[in-house]
């Protein structure tokens, strides 16, 4: 363990809140139907290769990829696909979803062949990653076979694997560390080979020394470095992540390779392990499944499909009625309305509140106090511009760099007159994105 | 004494700057576009497609542009513009902006409880919106904030309400709406279709009562030439629409002739939010 404590700018502390820190994870049983999403990452769907009333396996191939930036779907279970219809999303959208009766056996597909990852091209096992759909399972959902693919200009030296897991509430990521600490470490060599580096970092926050104690123990004698951080909100964002790490400053508007750097969750890294080492491809995640209003959250291992309701029932069901259910962790996590809403390949939490916890208020008028300026990892001047924003000003918003907010909510966690500044950041990301569209497009 | 023989002396000088500035440096003034700026409305909307008033003027009488693009000019402005430029009226038709919903808070469904920033852009950001019907109207006013000539209302029953009087066609709004339901239509058309969504009648009539069913009542009443059905969703066809007393055949209300009329105080029952209840992200 490193004595010297690096950290970013800004950032806060919230109440950690990681209730369910010491439930091991369990395996959720089969349910009756199953909703996979077609689009469950950033980027193009992927297209049905079944039909209604086709039987599938257990980790077969449904959807293959859409496009350069897509990622393939496999059945989380044997059954019959019922329909191919649409289904509500975190964000409140649609999207095409295959919808599977399970048949009860879960006969499991011929798995691919097992890869000797020491002694596997990286090609070949940059080949496998994208036929397992493995995306990131940090939250975004981004292909990780296009991260690990960085353009041949940049060079890449350090792999950071991100167990920090800053989100409250969140327990996922820790408890994968504690109980799959091989997989995470045999996951983040095999992504070190695929790119070509000798660097391996796991950066995981102080509050989880068991983690940091295990997964050093493990990773003795291999390149991988095990790192601990002060803990702080939003360590886990890549570009603060970076600059914890390595002192790196990722160029505004620039991406992690611009610095030498990817940064993987380590979900992602024991997904990876899976697919190589066992030829499975990803059909199920580690999910918490937290909130006060509980009787007894956890972490499940659920297949991809599963609705929130379900979900919600393996955790004992509620015992106080919820009043926002929110995909994801408290900070930037998303409140969904509905519990029809299927778990995803980045689905890390389903958090429930009860009336108590959510502070119900009028925003007001910002009051220049500058504390958003102080807490914005980003180094940018929220207040400012949510004036702007709300005076739709969107070209101003832009000179001022409001696309390089990473929304985390820093800013609006400590707005003293309650102003949604992420919400209003986020209005303005759309509007100056579509700007640049239009224009791009008028141009062509 | 000498402070006004200053001051005088003063004015006089700056008198005569100006005079000369005039005299030589000004620039010619066109007495046509000056009777023709007189006829415009001056609201600068840019629903004639330039940039201001002053813009199309120009344009005007360069005769780069036609008169009769301004929607907002009363038909005798225009005739007067049309005298002064010397050519023939082609005349106009009055279009007029409608919010094609029904969906007040007495009628349409809210599946969560939202309290982020009060504008329909932002609102959609969150989960689509409040509204459980995703093409009713919000009811957060960017309309209304858009058109420059305040002919939108927002009632307390969460919808927008165009006021066809004050109303002159600009099409600003038709623009700013986040989910595409208001419509620019003929101004003489007597019904519309209150409704949007193109869904089928059972999805629809969950979350709200007062959607448009597409049982092609209207349809039969009125021929396939007056109203046509587009996938479950009614339309006035505005070639040839059909005369007011069609209305009369809607089983759900949604052909009429104006807006959805508020509720009464005693019928008017806030819509319970469906549990549970989703509100902004951090």
């Amino acid at each position: 363990m490193t004595k010297k404590h690096l950290h970013f700018y800004g950032g806060v502390h919230p109440q950690e809140s990681k209730t369910a820190s010491g439930a091991a994870i369990v395996s959720a049983p089969l349910l009756a139907t199953y909703v996979v999403p077609l689009q469950q990452h950033i980027g193009v769907p992927a297209k049905p290769v079944v039909a209604k009333g086709d039987k599938v396996l257990r980790g077969q191939l449904i959807g293959e990829p859409g496009g350069f930036i897509s990622a393939a779907i496999h059945a989380p279970t044997s059954g019959t696909v019922k329909e191919i219809a649409t289904c509500l999303g975190p964000a409140g959208n649609q999207l095409p979803a295959v919808i599977l009766e399970s048949d009860g056996d879960d006969l499991a597909a011929e798995p691919m062949p097992a890869l000797d990852w020491p002694n596997a091209s990286p090609d070949e096992l940059k080949k496998r990653i994208a036929e397992a759909g493995i995306v990131g399972m940090g939250g975004a959902a981004f292909p990780s076979v296009v991260k690990l693919s960085p353009p041949p200009n940049k060079t890449i030296d350090t792999l950071i694997l991100n167990g920090v897991e800053c989100e409250p509430c969140l327990t996922a990521d820790h408890r994968l560390m504690l109980e799959k600490p091989e997989q995470v470490i045999t996951g983040a060599r095999i992504t070190a080979r695929v790119l070509g580096v000798k660097r391996v970092i796991i950066a995981i926050e102080e509050n989880k020394p068991d983690a940091v104690a295990l997964l050093q123990e493990k990773a003795a004698g291999t390149e991988v470095e095990v790192r601990s951080l002060r803990v702080r909100y939003p360590q886990g964002a890549e570009k603060q992540l970076i600059y914890a790490l390595t002192g790196r400053k990722v160029p505004s508007g620039g991406l992690p390779m611009d610095v030498g750097c990817v940064v993987q969750n380590v979900g992602t890294a024991s997904a990876i392990c899976e697919a190589v080492c066992e030829g499975k491809p990803l059909y199920e995640r580690v999910t918490t499944v937290t909130g006060s209003p509980l009787v007894a959250p956890g972490n499940w291992r659920f297949r991809v499909g599963t609705p929130y309701a379900e979900a919600i029932k393996l955790a004992g069901g509620v015992k106080v009625d919820p009043v926002k259910i929110i995909s994801g962790g408290p900070m930037m996590g998303m409140a969904v309305y509905s519990l029809d809403i299927p778990i995803m390949k980045n689905c890390s939490g389903i958090l429930l509140l009860a009336a108590d916890e959510v502070r119900q208020y009028e925003s007001s008028p910002c009051i220049r106090c500058g504390r958003c300026n102080d807490t914005c990892p980003m180094g940018m001047m929220p207040g400012i511009l949510s004036v702007q924003i709300e005076k739709e000003r969107f070209e101003l918003a832009e000179q001022w760099h409001v696309l390089d907010c990473i929304e985390c909510g820093c800013c609006a966690y400590g707005c003293p007159a309650g102003r949604p500044l992420v919400q209003l950041m986020r209005r303005a990301k759309g509007e100056v994105m579509a700007a640049r569209k239009a224009k791009a497009a008028k141009k062509a | 004494m000498t402070a006004v023989i200053i001051l005088t002396l003063i004015g006089v000088l700056l008198g005569l700057a100006i005079a000369l500035t005039v005299r030589y440096f000004g620039a010619p003034v066109d007495p046509l576009a000056e009777q023709v700026a007189e006829l415009m409305p001056g609201a600068n909307c840019g629903a004639c497609g330039f940039a201001g008033c002053n813009d199309y003027v120009q344009a005007l009488v360069s005769g780069k542009a036609k008169p009769g693009l301004c929607p907002s000019q009363s038909a005798d402005a225009l005739q007067k513009v049309c005298v002064l430029l010397g050519v023939a009226s082609e005349g106009r038709a009055e279009k007029v902006a409608v919010v094609c919903c029904s969906g007040t808070d007495q009628y349409a469904i809210r599946r969560a409880f939202y309290n982020g920033v009060n504008d329909c852009h932002s609102a959609m950001l969150v989960a689509g919106g409040s509204k459980g019907c995703v093409y009713g109207c919000l009811g957060l006013g960017s309309c209304a904030r858009a058109c420059p000539f305040g002919a939108i209302e927002m009632r307390a029953d969460h919808i927008a309400v165009v006021h066809p009087e004050i109303c002159v066609g600009c099409g600003k709004c038709v623009t700013v709406c986040p989910r595409r339901i208001i419509k620019l239509v003929p101004k003489s058309a007597p019904v519309h279709v209150f409704c949007s969504s193109p869904e089928k009648a059972p999805v629809k009539r969950k979350v709200c009562s007062a959607a448009c069913i597409g049982c092609r009542k209207c349809v039969k009443a009125a021929g396939e030439n007056q109203m046509f059905i587009n996938g479950f969703l009614a339309s006035v066809n505005y070639e040839n629409p059909p005369s007011a007393d069609i209305v009369a055949v809607c089983p759900p209300k949604v052909l009429r002739t104006e807006a959805q009329p508020a509720a009464s105080a005693a019928s008017a029952a806030p819509a319970a939010p469906e549990a549970p209840a989703a509100t902004t992200a951090p």
